[in-house]
């Protein structure tokens, strides 16, 4: 049995039907890519899969730890040690990326404003995240600023990758990571990744385009579409992907990224 | 000051604010409202003849004013079942050891004492209807600073007092304030001389602790010419399941060239009726601002506001009021624009919360002087749940010529998109959306010192847990 399984899932927004069966185990230490067209279900994958409330599954298990994930908040999933990076990280007003950071290191180690032996010390924290930055080579200038408020694209992703990097998860979604991003700022992200990469991390790589994949290279590739893989393999089904898009199954879309400036 | 740490809520606002005393007291007025009564609290206080004359003529006003009924429903209280007069203790000191042990162990629960040690510059403390303990820094004593009870300035400064005292708010303003000047006690009172700043708050705590108390603090508050002034009040209360009645008047004179700052953390039980009147007149190039923070409480009726008299005068009100179940805070601003090149701006923040109700009532009124004059009026208000209620009632008056008026409001829901990203990093769903209402009021927080900052923030933390009241 993998470390996290996703075993026939099927979901659907506002009654239709998006994710008609998916089956897919993930072992730490793997990277797995999950490429599409547009409407495939990617998106409705990882946020089912993260349980936003908008998305109703109609069946099938996705178990990690011994438990049934379906069933648990988002908080619980987060907790038990899954991370999703967002593809549009979420403004919240009012609230420093610190304060964030910092509440949600504490959530993770379960303070829940009680027990204060699992309370992260103002020192510990600091010091936790000079060095996630060094290792990012990120400066602090955004810390104090408003979670995602007034951030540009690349930001917002870096800003992702550190809370990824403090959280330190063993299952970590990557939605659409390499969207919108400038080829230095997908570099960067790559490379952050990959030096998080090791047997105590498993990755899900979500992503329309090849791109991203020639910096972190995937152990396994699968092809979602119309709410099914329709092809899974190694990193050879990508660069297959690279010549013949989604042709073969009747999209015909472009598989080189727009332009970003 | 973008961040407040954290705070553990070990405690609920029972522990911590909603305990009480026996109540011990050297005087204790009968229940209910008569010229008796005030003739009998005017003469415990051995105050001169006009400040007699002047409550019972308050208390005539008070009878014949009708009930104001274009707010919150008022028809509840019953005037004859409140004490309006409460002596605690029979001297005012100035070290918190030589108070009376019971009132000590509430200032000591509240952490009065830590705060003055910590961060003020004068403290006065008021427990039911007298002020008990009064300090003020030395070295401002000696640049002509006076920080006094009411009660003490009408005895040692009978002068300014006269001249100033019911000249911003008369009797007649209204019900409320009628009654206030009938029953008044307690309050503070604040002259800073010309020139002089005040640079670390003066803060006064008022306290209930009697059941079915009336407390109807006064505070004058005279800024002369180019000088500052920031002054805090907090105000709690224990958990009765009668009904207690905070009524209190606040006139604050901004002479030209002067900043004053007036910021309330109020955190009234749950059965207290809040109806304050709070004015202030601006005069030339002077500045006045209210930050105004409305928690706790049943009803809460406050609109502080400001003429803005003289040239180049400028107002300022902020404001945060959070209604939970059976609440209703209805709160705002008013700018009075009297004379030209006048600016103000109104920002109203509520949360309302499990059926609470809140609504921002403000006036702006532009006399045909206030040409050139500016005023802006913002409110936002977050809804928490489907239950909960917001309204917004703006009255503007232009008669001016070339003025301009902005308004600004949105009512939003904490929205599940932000609730998702917060969760998913293993925030609770509670601390998640005490998260969001912390991050909407922050443009509030961050204007007050950095301890009550942190105060208020455990406060909403403490209303989303649902454990006040």
């Amino acid at each position: 049995m993998a470390d996290f399984e996703i075993r026939d899932l099927r979901a659907s927004v506002e009654g239709k039907e998006i994710l008609k069966g998916v089956t897919l185990a993930i072992n730490k230490g793997e990277v797995h890519a999950v490429m599409g067209p547009n409407g495939s279900g990617k998106s409705t994958l990882s946020h089912t899969l993260m349980g936003h409330p908008g998305y109703t599954v109609d069946g099938g298990d996705v178990i990690f730890k011994g438990q049934n994930v379906l069933a648990l908040q988002p908080d619980e999933r987060a907790r038990l040690g899954m991370f999703l990076a967002f593809q549009y990280p979420v403004v919240v007003p009012g609230i420093s990326m610190t304060n964030f950071l910092r509440t949600a290191l504490n959530a993770k180690r379960g303070y829940d404003g009680k027990d204060k032996s699992k309370q992260v010390t103002p020192k510990e924290f600091r010091s936790l995240l000079k060095s996630e930055l060094e290792v990012l080579h990120m400066d602090d200038s955004f810390l104090p600023r408003y979670i995602n408020d007034g951030f540009s694209g690349g930001e917002k992703k870096r800003a992702e990758i550190l809370q990824m990097a403090i959280l330190k998860p063993e299952i970590a979604i990557l939605d659409e990571t390499d969207s919108g991003l400038d080829i230095d700022s997908i570099k960067f992200v790559a490379e952050a990744v990959n030096r998080m990469r090791g047997p105590e991390l498993g990755v899900l790589i979500i992503t329309h385009y090849t791109r991203i994949l020639e910096f972190i290279k995937p152990d396994f590739v699968h092809v979602l579409v119309d709410g099914r893989f329709v092809l899974s393999g190694g990193p050879e089904v990508a660069e297959r992907l690279e010549k013949t898009g989604y042709s073969e199954w009747g999209h015909a879309e472009e598989l080189k990224p727009e332009e970003v400036a | 000051m973008a961040t407040v740490p954290k705070v553990d809520v070990g405690t609920d606002y029972k522990e911590k604010y909603g305990f009480f005393v026996p109540e011990d007291f050297v005087f204790k007025a009968k229940r209910g409202l008569n010229p008796e009564i005030v003739k009998e609290i005017s003469w415990m206080k051995k105050e001169p003849e006009w400040m007699l004359k002047m409550r019972l003529r308050s208390l005539e006003i008070f009878r014949k004013k009708p009930m104001p009924t274009w707010g919150a429903d008022l028809s509840v209280i019953d005037f004859e079942n409140i004490f309006y007069y409460l002596k605690a203790s029979d001297k005012q000191s100035t070290s918190w050891e030589d108070l009376p042990p019971d009132i000590k162990k509430t200032y000591d629960r509240l952490g009065v004492p830590e705060a003055e040690r910590k961060f003020l510059a004068g403290v006065s403390a008021q427990y039911e209807s007298e002020v008990v303990y009064h300090s003020l820094q030395k070295e401002l004593t000696a640049k002509g600073v006076i920080f006094t009870d009411t009660d003490s300035a009408l005895r040692d400064h009978p002068e300014l007092f006269k001249e100033y005292f019911g000249t911003v708010i008369p009797p007649a303003d209204n019900k409320f304030s009628a009654l206030n000047t009938a029953v008044w006690s307690g309050g503070s009172f604040i002259y800073v001389p010309k020139g002089v700043r005040v640079e670390i708050p003066l803060q006064a705590y008022f306290r209930i602790n009697a059941e079915n108390m009336g407390q109807f603090e006064r505070t004058l508050i005279i800024c002369d010419e180019g000088s500052f002034v920031h002054y805090i009040e907090g105000c709690t209360a224990p958990i009765y399941t009668t009904d207690s009645l905070h009524s209190a008047v606040v006139e604050i004179i901004v002479k030209k060239g002067a900043r004053c700052r007036y910021t309330t953390i109020q955190n009234w039980s749950t059965n207290v009726f809040n109806l304050v009147t709070k004015r202030a007149m601006a005069y030339a190039d002077a500045t006045m601002e209210w930050v105004d923070g409305n928690l706790g409480s049943q009803i809460t009726m406050k609109y502080p506001s400001v003429y803005l008299m003289e040239p180049g005068a400028k107002g300022d009100v902020l404001s945060v009021a959070f209604a939970g179940k059976g609440q209703h805070q209805d709160a705002g601003g008013k700018m009075i624009h009297v004379a030209p090149n006048t600016t103000s701006t109104i920002t109203s923040k509520s949360i309302s919360k499990g059926g609470g109700r809140t609504s921002y009532r403000g006036h702006i009124k532009m006399y045909p002087d206030a040409k050139n004059s500016k005023s802006f009026v913002k409110c936002d208000a977050l809804l928490l749940d489907d239950e909960s209620r917001s309204d917004t009632y703006p009255y503007n008056d232009v008669d001016a010529e070339n003025v301009t008026l902005g308004h600004e409001a949105t009512v939003s829901k904490v929205s599940d998109e932000q609730l998702f990203y917060l969760m998913s990093r293993g925030i609770t769903r509670n601390e998640a959306e005490t998260m969001i209402v912390n991050g909407f009021i922050e443009p509030f927080t961050k204007e007050l010192p950095l301890e009550y900052a942190v105060e208020l923030n455990r406060l909403i933390q403490l209303e989303m847990e649902g454990s006040v009241g």
